[in-house]
């Protein structure tokens, strides 16, 4: 009698335990899947409210198409923030690894001082120094370019990717390149055939990283890029919703914020235990 | 602290004079960072400074006129309400998501079946980015094509479509809610860490010992999660005082300006108004304010007495 009480007591506290889980997860899934959904409505019942989420008269990509008629295209903009994104995650992995790999195996003049000044560009915001950015890209002739924006984006990127691979090569033992140099191999080989194996698991982190702050980095993006010919996908859809185009067309924003968060899920989701470890990482240390 | 790391052995003299040269090397790795930071945060850190004491518009010549622009700060009634709204706005959204986090934080913390899954649903949001979060709640918060009005409208609840972004207190709650829903993840994760790097058998001792779950959770629990504690704390502080996106694209910075944040007045100071010296010195405020609060952190997050 008892251990049956105890079971169902347990049961209980199971089901509870999981419906809790359930409806939680529900509410945080609920305005991605909302969006999503409604973005494949045609463009009349985008217009409603959005009540059931999914298309009742038929799917369409309408919306899709509509967006890409607004100012220069939904495409020219997807196609800034690709190039603006996997820049940003070429040129901060290569700048942080070499960094890293630096700081962790050589011994220089001003190498503490060094470290710490990029470390602690972490302490200032980016935010408060948006105009002198401004002026000194005008200088570099790199004024609304995209490539100048990358520049910043990578710079934003240094202290925790550099932080990372030095831990990451730190934590390389040194008989594995002495080793390899006793085999004859030089600096760069040894970093680019011995060491960057070793340290892979580090490298995929901070790219994710990297690409989630260039994707969706709205500010400096709003500030810098002046041409709509050079708007990154926040830039453009702000405008839209503002309704610099005319009449705000819902069905189109559904449509644009969909292409904005579908590629951060699904990176994310499928290398999730890198950006955990990420977050770790940084909540460690 | 990385010199400790790096440790040499001591060479025989003609080889470290040859190790000696190898060890210059590590300047060319390093130098592609050092020279980004110089170009994109060092050189613009010196210039915010020396634009705070000039007078300089877009166009045309700028002229220098010393603490002139921290003086017209001093009288800017409209920029100290920015910062009180800003202030106003972190403490609330930092007391409420905690309130949502922590319990996600227990909730996810011990694993059993579907946990792993919760996690990644309650994370979800917070790899959304805050431009791509913002727009996709201005259209659920519309009061014609939106959804929380209408289905409130459907449901019989409200007799006529209500506007939530018409006047400041549902407009306010509004965001809160929507930032709430984006970082609760990010936070819950932090504090699940925390949680999980405290000993299981510290926590059994202490109920053999005859604690209760409310002692535990006091002697054991919020100790040992201090640091945790205060980096999640100065996450979401830090992140709240540089609010812009919100408020920028669900809000304007409305109603009546009333939800302008500092960031929002530095914007408007120096990109609508192009005051760049003026935003400049507005810019120093905000820094001296977050950099005392990176020294309250470094104080926060010091190692415990005792360990290091």
């Amino acid at each position: 009698m008892a251990q049956a009480a105890s079971r169902n007591r347990k049961l209980l506290a199971r089901i509870g335990e999981h419906s809790t889980g359930i409806i939680a997860s529900v509410l945080f899934a609920a305005p991605i899947v909302w969006a999503v959904l409604s973005a494949f409505k045609p463009a009349a019942e985008a217009r409603q409210p959005p009540l059931p989420p999914w298309p009742t008269s038929g799917f369409s990509l309408e919306n899709y198409a509509t967006l890409n008629s607004f100012g220069d295209g939904l495409w020219v903009s997807a196609q800034n923030s690709i190039y603006v994104s996997v820049m940003t995650v070429v040129l901060s992995v290569a700048v942080s690894v070499l960094a890293g790999y630096g700081f962790s195996r050589f011994r220089f003049p001003f190498k503490d001082l060094f470290f710490i000044l990029i470390l602690s560009t972490i302490m200032i915001p980016f935010q408060s120094i948006l105009t002198p950015i401004f002026l000194v890209l005008t200088k570099l002739g790199l004024h609304n370019t995209l490539t100048g924006l990358v520049g910043v984006y990578v710079t934003l990127q240094l202290p925790f990717s550099i932080f990372m691979m030095r831990n990451a090569f730190d934590a390389v033992p040194r008989e594995i390149e002495e080793a390899a140099r006793m085999d004859g191999a030089s600096n760069l080989t040894m970093l680019l055939k011995v060491m960057l194996p070793l340290v892979w698991p580090g490298v995929v982190t901070i790219a994710l990283f990297a690409f989630l702050g260039a994707w969706n980095e709205f500010l400096a993006a709003l500030v810098l890029m002046t041409d709509q010919s050079k708007f990154t996908l926040p830039v453009m859809m702000t405008a839209l919703q503002s309704g610099r185009f005319g009449a705000i067309d819902w069905g189109a924003v559904q449509a644009g914020v969909t292409v904005m968060m579908v590629p951060c899920l699904i990176l994310f989701l499928a290398l999730q235990r890198f950006y955990i470890r990420g977050l770790m990482a940084g909540a460690v240390k | 602290m990385s010199s400790i790391t790096t440790a040499a052995t001591p060479a025989p003299p003609r080889a470290r004079k040859v190790a000696s040269r190898q060890q210059w090397i590590g300047l060319l790795y390093v130098a592609p960072a050092v020279a980004l930071v110089v170009v994109f945060f060092l050189i613009p850190l010196g210039m915010t400074a020396w634009m705070s004491l000039h007078n300089w518009p877009l166009m045309g010549e700028h002229s220098f006129i010393g603490l002139g622009n921290y003086v017209a700060i001093l009288r800017d009634i409209r920029f100290w309400n920015a910062l009180r709204f800003t202030g106003y706005y972190t403490v609330i959204v930092t007391i409420a998501i905690f309130v949502v986090a922590f319990p996600l934080a227990l909730f996810v913390e011990r694993p059993r079946p579907l946990t792993n899954l919760y996690r990644t649903m309650f994370f979800m949001p917070a790899v959304v980015g805050f431009a791509s979060a913002s727009l996709l709640w201005s259209w659920l918060l519309n009061v014609d094509s939106g959804l929380f009005s209408p289905a409130a409208y459907d449901l019989g609840l409200i007799d006529r479509k209500f506007n939530l972004l018409a006047t400041f207190q549902p407009a306010f709650w509004s965001i809160i809610v929507m930032v709430v829903w984006k970082v609760a993840g990010f936070t819950m994760i932090i504090l699940m860490a925390g949680l999980q790097s405290i000993p299981q058998d510290l926590q059994e001792a202490a109920v053999i010992d005859g604690a209760g779950p409310f002692a535990r959770f006091r002697a054991i629990t919020l100790p040992l999660m201090r640091r945790t504690l205060a980096l999640a704390l100065i996450l979401s502080v830090a992140g709240s005082i540089l609010a812009f996106d919100q408020f920028y694209i669900i809000l304007r910075g409305g109603p009546r300006n009333q939800t302008l944040t500092a960031v929002y007045w530095i914007f408007n100071q120096s990109f609508v108004s192009f005051k760049l010296g003026y935003g400049a010195a507005l810019s120093m405020v905000l820094l001296v304010v977050l950099v005392a609060l990176s020294l309250v952190q470094l104080w926060l997050l010091r190692k415990p007495e005792g360990l290091d």
